[in-house]
């Protein structure tokens, strides 16, 4: 029963959701729609300090006070572009997990585009290759050789 | 000898490069937001004299704005080379972050104050409009108030001489003889 329980409990600790570490903290929001949006924009901002969290799952004191300000600031009714041009004007691009494009972050857009054309040109590289090797057919003396080797009897078997 | 043959050794070579490059590269410097930009306004109050001070205290520059806070151990390693650069005639602004007013006085008077004054950021607001991450950082602010260069972490010697030295041309020269010897 003991091995059962803990095979139970070991199967649950592993589908443990990793987004269950988030900071906990209370906020009253005046509206269900603004929680939403609290919830979103904290998931998109990353934190200065702590560099691959987002500031919803950082307990870095940088990440509470913007914790703080995205509050305040949906409260006094601030749009989702006014608070990331805030925050960017403060923290640059870098607080964005979703930067924006511009010539720093233009490879980075381009290269799932980029990995996508490099896979089918190599794709497209290996069948070409597989056609040049695929089996020629025998010539005629080729042909009449394989007949007489194979009508031979074989020695091995055959004393 | 055919091209195909040297591509794993191009791929290699380039991604050694990359990889190479990258150790070399401090992932937690940051680029500065506010660079270019004239100081954000602010409207505290000082650390010893209570009195309102706004960013217009820090005209005119060239001046070193250095946030720091009793409860950073970097900023106390900092500390005696501050003390250094104020004595070689560096104006420099302190921005006491995040603090406990009475530790940060306590601090100066034991450890001794580099700072022309001081200004309060108990909040973190001015730290927050500024871009500040942690502490130490220390801000250039040039004649005009902007800012001009940010530095993440200890201020030490090498450092100043790296990115500051440039904004502070009559201090460079007017290293004292003696405390070149002490150094040594």
């Amino acid at each position: 029963m003991k091995t059962v329980r803990f095979v139970v409990v070991a199967g649950l600790l592993s589908v443990l959701p990793l987004a269950g570490w988030a900071v906990i903290e209370t906020y009253d929001f005046s509206s269900p729609d603004l929680e939403v949006r609290y919830h979103s924009l904290s998931q998109e901002l990353r934190c200065p300090k702590c560099q691959n969290q987002n500031i919803a799952d950082s307990n870095a004191p940088i990440a509470r006070d913007l914790r703080v300000v995205l509050y305040e600031q949906l409260e006094a009714g601030a749009s989702d572009d006014e608070i990331l041009a805030f925050m960017v004007a403060r923290y640059g691009e870098f607080v964005r997990y979703r930067p924006g494009v511009d010539r720093n972050t233009l490879l980075l857009w381009a290269s799932p585009v980029l990995l996508l054309l490099a896979g089918a040109v190599g794709l497209m590289w290996h069948f070409r290759r597989r056609r040049d090797d695929a089996v020629q057919p025998l010539s005629e003396q080729e042909q009449r050789e394989l007949e007489r080797l194979m009508a031979q009897p074989n020695r091995d078997t055959a004393p | 000898m055919r091209v195909k043959q040297f591509l794993p050794l191009a791929v290699f070579v380039l991604l050694a490069g990359l990889l190479y490059k990258g150790l070399s590269i401090d992932p937690t410097a940051l680029p500065a937001a506010r660079l270019g930009q004239p100081f954000p306004s602010f409207s505290q109050s000082e650390l010893s004299s209570g009195v309102e001070v706004t960013e217009q205290v820090l005209l005119p520059g060239p001046a070193l704005v250095n946030v720091w806070a009793t409860w950073c151990y970097s900023c106390r390693v900092e500390h005696p080379y501050l003390l250094q650069l104020a004595e070689r005639g560096v104006p420099i602004f302190g921005l006491n972050y995040k603090d406990d007013s009475a530790k940060a006085l306590d601090w100066l008077s034991q450890l001794g104050d580099p700072y022309r004054l001081n200004i309060v950021d108990a909040e973190g607001s001015v730290g927050l409009d500024l871009g500040v991450y942690g502490a130490p950082e220390t801000y250039i602010v040039d004649e005009s108030g902007s800012i001009v260069h940010r530095h993440v972490g200890v201020l030490d010697a090498t450092v100043f001489a790296r990115d500051f030295e440039r904004w502070f041309p009559s201090v460079s020269s007017a290293v004292n003889p003696a405390m070149r010897e002490a150094e040594e």
